[in-house]
């Protein structure tokens, strides 16, 4: 489940967020210098699929991350870690699924379009097959008692874990005023009102960036003067 | 399955995953309106089921869109909606890891994005959780165990595959 205990530790939580740069994600970059040295750059399109589909099916909950890294810097040595965490970074900040996102991401510098598409199917094609089998189980046996019971204990902990992503981005990103007051706007227009996301981000996105914006310049500016 | 249903698949999912600022359990809340609100392709509850299976099985929890577009028309509908949550996207990334070094990396505006929308994406990932609770059956053993599993997740290092195998056991023992 959980390779390379200090490190998974440093990528699992929150991974799945954007702009959340953890100081256990800057730790992993420096933690492992024997690691870092000459990422290889170019693998088979049976490789990348091959390496794919075992982080997917290894991996469970937020620990995909986590085991990405493990996989493709540590033991395929396709890429650094600063590398990683970058392409990480920029995963997030593009929209999609995190994990989708950096699968096509490393899956392109190994191997151009093949690379990408490669990737892309060894993350999702076991799942995909492997979740219409419980979908079709599921249909059949979602009346009844023991299922439902057993259901409904996986949404309690699925939940949870929703929150405790919350709990650890939020104590991270949730710092000053205005940021809190962009979460609770969100979370009233979202998940109280129920607009439409697009709504919903129209209304918020633009105060967020702009107020991002506003404070690398004033710290910029408080450099320049001191 | 009709080539309208084919279309609304494609819509729901591939517009909502070009939104998806912030990875897949941000849209939660959008894929929650839209499959059960708009279409009706699943109730409330097996919603929260499928959210829960998502969560619970290997790869990414995105692939609860297979969930979704099985409901909503079986295993066509599965394969179309998955298809069309990763392929937009994956283009994109595609474009992006293609013109991409390491000189573009420092941009402001990029940092300005990132940063302005953490607290946006921690708040719809709040509303994804609490949207699935709600719907959940509401009596007290669900809150009680949603309310542990969180303090157990949030206070401990605990791998949550356990802390899932946990409250599924408790969830049959306490309810049969």
């Amino acid at each position: 489940m959980t390779p390379n205990s200090s490190t998974s530790e440093a990528l699992a939580p929150g991974v799945d967020t954007p702009g959340v740069d953890t100081p256990g994600v800057n730790e992993a970059a420096t933690a492992t210098p024997e690691e870092v040295d000459a990422p290889k750059r170019i693998a088979s399109t049976w490789e990348i699929a091959r390496t794919f589909n075992e982080i997917s099916l290894s991996s469970f909950g937020g620990g995909l991350s986590a085991w990405s890294r493990e996989m493709v810097v540590a033991r395929r040595k396709w890429m650094d870690d600063p590398e990683f965490l970058s392409a990480l970074t920029i995963c997030r900040i593009l929209p999609g699924a995190n994990q989708v996102n950096m699968a096509v991401f490393v899956g392109t510098k190994l191997n151009g379009i093949r690379g990408a598409g490669a990737a892309l199917a060894g993350l999702i094609a076991m799942p995909t097959v492997l979740l219409m089998g419980i979908a079709a189980l599921y249909a059949a046996f979602q009346h009844s008692h023991a299922v439902q019971h057993v259901l409904s204990g996986f949404a309690a902990a699925a939940v949870a874990m929703t929150f405790q992503m919350v709990w650890k981005t939020g104590r991270t990103t949730l710092t000053s005023i205005v940021p809190l007051l962009l979460f609770a706007a969100t979370f009233v227009l979202s998940g109280l009102l129920r607009w439409p996301l697009w709504c919903t981000l129209l209304i918020t996105a633009p105060f967020g960036i702009a107020w991002a914006w506003r404070r690398a310049h004033r710290r910029d500016a408080a450099r320049a003067a001191s | 399955m009709t080539l309208t249903l084919a279309l609304q698949l494609c819509s729901v999912f591939g517009i909502t995953s070009l939104l998806a600022f912030g990875g897949g359990n941000a849209v939660i809340p959008a894929f929650e309106r839209l499959t059960v609100e708009v279409y009706h392709w699943l109730t409330p509850q097996q919603f929260t089921d499928s959210f829960a299976i998502a969560q619970a099985a290997p790869g990414p929890s995105t692939l609860i869109v297979s969930l979704l577009g099985y409901r909503a028309a079986g295993v066509w509908g599965a394969l179309i909606a998955t298809a069309a949550m990763v392929v937009p996207t994956g283009l994109i990334v595609y474009g992006i890891a293609k013109v991409w070094d390491k000189g573009h990396g420092e941009k402001p505006f990029r940092h300005a994005f990132q940063d302005g929308l953490a607290p946006i994406t921690v708040g719809l990932i709040l509303a994804g959780g609490v949207i699935v609770a709600r719907h959940a059956e509401s009596n007290w053993i669900q809150v009680a165990l949603t309310v542990a599993a969180t303090l157990v997740l949030c206070a401990t290092k605990i791998n949550p595959l356990i802390v899932a195998i946990s409250c599924g056991v408790i969830g049959y023992v306490v309810s049969a």
